[in-house]
């Protein structure tokens, strides 16, 4: 040994919900461990819905909800499907979730992801910000040894620097350049295909105009999950409370929105505009327009998620889940994150950081807990809500069934709902096969 | 939704909605489209999907695209099938897109 030791254990990269979860991990398990964020703090480059489930963390910082930076507590969900002229919610409320131990919470993600980051810190982490990984380094065998960054090196006064660690733990969200410069992503090229775009307006609105509109009191908050309302491109829409802000945005599938004559913020005030959600967003003066993109590929698309000397997490791994009903990216992360941080520790007090033994053990813990358990029991879902019967069919069929149930017809008598169905599948032309196979995806997946 | 385009226009101008966001902007471009590889390119895919509408045709079929506003998002690589045409990385450390409300 002639060469200083490294300064560190491990480097994370990126202080996502996945790397300052990965680094809380490491550094309390005594090892020096580095965050690298290539924005000026964290958060900085992130947005999402969004709303923060933080069941994740009761193990990790008892009583977060003391803490945790949160906007509103959601006690209110709904789930909407739209056609131009209709809708239909599915509108639920639980007192329960207004207290501890809580469901979820909106969040800006300056705020959270300041918070965890902190918290990785506190823990004895070395926050570098403002700062890029921009490849990996491997030793002659092909193990990744480090990071290689855009901090110029004061030794040799080069415009870039090398950082050598023990371990690499990938967590830079979706483009996962680092994870893609160490191989793991052979299906690169067919990325587009499971990716999603986001765009959203924050609104400010007073805060008593919000509690009215979505009938709040106090830190209360609402949470609306919408289909049928992206135009020709599949997708979805989201409505969230802030404290006095709103949150309003939709999500367009990439294929789609490629071929589409319509622009992102064209759709977005297509849904602002539609007579269901307008009443929400009038008169929301914007305060900042964000774009960001999702990994929706779920369980089928997730890369290899060890190489030697380098593991994957959070979004890099494609591990947000996206199922209609649910949208969870950041406990997700911070799932992964703690486990890839473990595994970590276990491999480098082994003396083996290679894929096949020291780091085999991240998968076998992904899959004990939700993170993989949830992603495969959905792993059919993604193909299914970005597919035309779910877009455009399906929320068209059961608007339709609802009009005909409620419109009355006197002196016709009323006619049963599977005759109405009926009709309006012949209508909207769904055939019954794909309802069959559909219903039974549905009933596999959700069941 | 609606063909009425008063209700499917936005009602802020586009530079008012980018007017909005942060852009600590780097001195060197993180984003370079090479306008000669456009030329043949048919589906023009990134003046659609990129949400800060940077992509812009010229009309000898050309694209010219401004860095400064961009969120740093992936699409147009991702959306971009011909080879060559995009180079992207991100801006150097500190530089570009910064949120403080989302
Ligand atoms: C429109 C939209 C709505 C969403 N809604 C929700 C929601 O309501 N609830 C929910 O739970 N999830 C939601 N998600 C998903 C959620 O945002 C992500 O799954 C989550 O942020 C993933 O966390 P991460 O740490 O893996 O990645 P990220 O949050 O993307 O963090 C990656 C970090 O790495 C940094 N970085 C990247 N590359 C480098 C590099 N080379 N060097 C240094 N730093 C780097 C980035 O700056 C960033 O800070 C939504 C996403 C979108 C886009
Ligand atoms: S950047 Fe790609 S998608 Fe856009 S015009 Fe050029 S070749 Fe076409
Ligand atoms: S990264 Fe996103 S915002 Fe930037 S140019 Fe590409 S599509 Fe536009």
């Amino acid at each position: 040994m002639t060469a200083a030791p490294d300064p560190f254990d491990v480097i994370v990269v990126g202080a996502g919900p996945a790397g300052s979860a990965a680094a809380l991990a490491v550094a309390r398990a005594g090892l020096r461990v580095a965050l690298l964020e290539r924005g000026p703090f964290p958060g900085s480059k992130n947005m999402y819905g969004g709303v923060i489930y933080g069941r994740v963390l009761d193990q990790v910082i008892p009583n977060w909800w003391d803490e945790i930076p949160i906007q509103r507590w959601i006690t209110r969900r709904g789930t909407m499907i739209l056609t131009p002229t209709q809708s239909l919610c599915l509108d639920f409320r639980s007192q329960t979730w207004a207290g501890p131990p809580y469901n979820g919470a909106t969040a800006l993600r300056p705020d959270f992801d300041a918070w965890l980051a902190a918290k990785a810190e506190a823990a004895g982490s070395v926050l570098v910000t403002s700062t890029v990984a921009t490849d990996v380094v491997r030793d002659p065998s092909g193990r990744v040894v480090g990071v290689v960054t855009d901090r110029p090196d004061p030794a040799t006064g080069a415009s870039t620097s090398a950082l050598r660690a023990r371990v690499v733990i990938a967590c830079d969200g979706v483009n996962s350049f680092i994870a893609k410069a160490a191989g793991l992503y052979p299906g690169a090229s067919e990325q587009a295909e499971h990716t999603t775009l986001g765009v959203k307006e924050v609104l400010r609105l007073p805060r008593e105009s919000i509690e009215q509109r979505f009938n709040l009191t106090g830190r209360e908050g609402a949470d609306f999950e919408v289909v049928g309302c992206t135009m020709d491109v599949p997708g979805g829409g989201f409505l969230y409370t802030n404290l006095d802000t709103i949150s309003v945005g939709v999500v367009l599938h990439l294929p789609g929105l490629a071929a589409s004559k319509h622009r992102p913020e064209e759709i977005l005030a297509g849904f602002k505009a539609h007579p269901s959600i307008a009443p929400f967003v009038a008169g929301g003066e914007i305060v900042e327009y964000s774009a960001h993109l999702i990994p929706e590929g779920g369980y089928d698309q997730i890369p290899t998620l060890a190489g030697d000397g380098l593991l994957v997490a959070g979004d890099a791994a494609g591990l947000c889940l996206a199922a209609g009903v649910w949208l969870e990216g950041v406990n997700f992360a911070i799932g992964s994150g703690l486990a890839a941080g473990a595994t970590a520790v276990e491999a480098i007090r082994s003396g083996d950081t290679t894929a096949a033994r020291g780091l085999a053990g991240y998968r076998a813990r992904l899959e004990a807990n939700f993170v993989l358990a949830d992603h495969k029991k959905l792993r059919r879902v993604p193909e299914f809500l970005l597919s035309g019967r779910a877009q455009f069919q399906y929320p068209q069929l059961t608007c339709d069934v609802v009009e005909d149930l409620f419109t009355v017809r006197n002196p016709a008598p009323k006619q049963g709902i599977a005759r109405l169905a009926w009709k309006s599948a012949r209508r909207s032309r769904v055939r019954l096969r794909d309802l069959a196979r559909d219903g039974w995806t549905a009933i596999r997946s959700y069941g | 939704m609606t063909n009425d385009s008063s209700r499917t226009w936005p009602r802020v101008s586009f530079d008012d909605r980018m007017g909005t966001v942060e852009f600590r902007v780097s001195p060197t471009p993180h984003i370079v489209v090479d306008g000669d590889s456009c030329r043949g390119c048919s589906t023009r895919a990134c003046v659609t999907a990129c949400p800060a509408n940077l992509f812009v045709p010229t009309s000898d079929g050309g694209i010219v695209f401004n860095y400064e506003q961009c969120f740093e998002c992936g699409t147009c690589y991702l959306v971009c099938d011909t080879e060559g045409a995009i180079s992207w990385s991100y801006p150097e450390g500190g530089h570009g897109v910064v949120f403080h409300a989302s």
